[in-house]
């Protein structure tokens, strides 16, 4: 974060792809403006010396949470596509992928 | 007392002596929210089929006597990001406009083991992520007090159905302060339980490491109440305690006295509207009546816990986000032209403003190159803030701050400005990022009739204390007994 480059708008469609986002014009511009904003905002923490500092991911200290493996009954088929925008034979359907 | 400002408590006992039914408490609400939601807004869903069902079987688990349990007919509103079966849940959100879950949230098992009715789904900013309601995908609550107001959020639809007496209690979510600060904001009693103590089983995830479910209530005895039933450990979430949660009610009452509550000397500084000082100054002096030590403390890294957090929450959010793809659930766009389209435009119609800007804000902090520089950093200071709050309490047994920097502020007022909409969490989202317990207690009123919050911040698991300490400061004041003219 010590040279934070400045962001752009290519910055902005470059992410809102990698995020699966068809942003319009108009919300690329603010976008822009408003991440720079707040990017600047946070630029704070870099007066903070954390070169020794452990992160925290989670503030439990739980891991490899373990469970005993018992069959137990799950979703159905039916009831599991009941929300699906477009379902057929049993499965989810959607666009064509291989043209 | 008019009904509708009934607490559970007092509920229990006109319920158990059949002195009132289920149906006719769950009525008198139903007929309290067709008349003020449309005013306030607060539900997006009404339950009116379920509520007079659940208040019928309750009557009968009633009738039988033995079968009864504290929440047993108890009206209740949960926050819409909670699932219900069968019940639709929006996460106020357009891309689940239509999506009825196909099972119950761990909490909602819970309530509804002990025969709770169910009121409806209450209005919230999309996907918690909001400081008003105001961004709501469909339209913003309004504060109770004075509709020209929000009532805070992201639970602001819990905290207004509350003091609007349109349930007896709710249930909301806290990731940055969204049970708190709309409790300050409305005049209710809002805790945020410690990271892990309530299963996030079925709350749809927004920041996975700081989300938390908890009580939205008229009292602090009520907020007790429905914490002990939503406590606890669940195996299907994986990141809950295992841990027994003690008795939350048998230490209410007890006396505080030489108890030592500390003062974060960064919370009373500048930014402090002077009415909340105030208020919180008036506060200290009831502690002091009965007999608690002050001290100041300081959590020195309190100035970065924002910056901090807007990297931890939008990351998660932007990778829990990632499943709504309009594949299995969720709005589709209509006709897309291949697979990667309908990725592309059914999330670009279906989310709000804030959302795509907390995708945007997550994903740019995790893509490559980034990651270190931000989120690596944020983790690294959100150990220095937990640390400031392990040291403060080697000295004191819980620490006193205002829930928000100011009352509640007009609608409008901070939507063109993310950030400083972001700054109004100031006094709350540290307590996320360090895992902690808190609770929102009313505290005073401005001149303008606002309501105005104390926070209570305890040590981890410290829920009983926090109880026990706002207990022992409402029985002192009637700031609670308060309801708006609506």
């Amino acid at each position: 974060m010590e040279q934070t480059p400045k962001l752009t708008v290519a910055d902005v469609e470059y992410v809102a792809n990698l995020a699966r986002l068809s942003l319009t014009d108009e919300e690329k511009q603010s976008l822009t403006e408003e991440l720079a904003r707040i990017l600047a905002y946070i630029e704070k923490l870099n007066q903070l010396d954390t070169a020794e500092i452990p992160p925290t991911s989670h503030v439990l200290s739980l891991s490899n949470v373990l469970r005993e493996d018992k069959v137990a009954p799950s979703l159905r088929r039916e009831v599991a596509l009941e929300n699906a925008p477009q379902a057929e034979a049993e499965l989810f359907k959607v666009p064509k992928i291989i043209e | 007392m008019k009904l509708q400002n009934i607490t559970i408590s007092r509920l229990q006992k006109l319920l158990l002596n059949r002195k009132i039914s289920p149906q006719e408490i769950t009525q008198a609400l139903l007929a309290r929210i067709r008349e003020k939601n449309s005013r306030v807004n607060a539900y997006l869903t009404v339950a009116e089929d379920e509520a007079p069902a659940q208040a019928g079987v309750a009557d009968k688990r009633l009738g039988k006597g033995d079968g009864a349990c504290p929440l047993t007919g108890i009206p209740l509103a949960i926050k819409d990001n909670i699932c219900i079966k069968g019940v639709r849940m929006t996460c106020a959100s357009k891309i689940l406009e239509h999506y009825v879950p196909p099972y119950n949230a761990t909490v909602i098992e819970r309530l509804s083991d002990q025969g709770y009715v169910l009121l409806g789904k209450t209005n919230m900013d999309e996907f918690a992520m909001g400081s008003s309601t105001e961004n709501s995908g469909f339209a913003p609550t309004r504060n109770p007090w004075d509709t020209r107001c929000v009532p805070g959020g992201s639970s602001g639809g819990s905290a207004a159905a509350v003091a609007a007496g349109m349930c007896a209690a709710a249930l909301g979510s806290d990731t940055g302060g969204s049970i708190r600060q709309p409790a300050a904001f409305c005049g209710v009693v809002g805790l945020k339980p410690t990271y892990g103590l309530v299963s996030r089983y079925g709350l749809v995830a927004f920041a996975s490491s700081l989300d938390q479910i908890g009580p939205i209530t008229r009292d602090v005895r009520d907020a007790a109440i429905l914490l002990s039933a939503i406590a606890g450990h669940d195996p299907r979430d994986s990141t809950s305690a295992p841990k027994q949660p003690p008795d939350y009610l048998s230490k209410l009452g007890q006396s505080i006295n030489g108890l030592r509550l500390g003062l974060p000397k960064e919370y009373f500084a500048e930014g402090l509207d002077p009415e909340v000082a105030a208020s919180l100054e008036a506060a200290r002096e009831v502690f002091s009546r009965l007999g608690v030590q002050f001290q100041e403390v300081s959590l020195p890294h309190t100035d970065y816990s924002i910056a901090a957090y807007y990297l931890i929450a939008p990351a998660e959010a932007s990778s829990n986000l990632a499943r709504y793809d309009g594949v299995r659930y969720g709005h589709r766009t209509s006709k897309p032209k291949n697979l990667l389209q309908m990725y592309y435009d059914s999330r670009e119609e279906g989310f709000g403003a804030e959302v795509k800007r907390r995708i945007m804000l997550g994903t740019y902090a995790l893509s490559a190159g980034y990651y270190d520089a931000y989120y690596l950093k944020a983790q690294k200071v959100r150990t220095l803030i937990k640390r400031d709050f392990d040291l403060a309490f080697t000295e004191v047994d819980a620490l006193l701050t205002p829930t928000a920097p100011s009352p509640a502020f007009r609608l409008g007022e901070k939507v063109t400005d993310p950030l400083q909409m972001y700054l109004s969490d100031i006094y709350t989202n540290s307590v996320n990022l360090a895992g902690l317990p808190a609770i929102s207690v009313p505290c005073g009123f401005t001149a303008n009739g606002l309501p105005v919050g104390l926070q209570l911040i305890g040590p981890a698991f410290g829920e009983d204390r926090l109880l026990t300490i706002a207990y022992a400061y409402e029985r002192e004041t009637d700031w609670h007994t308060r309801r708006p003219n609506l």
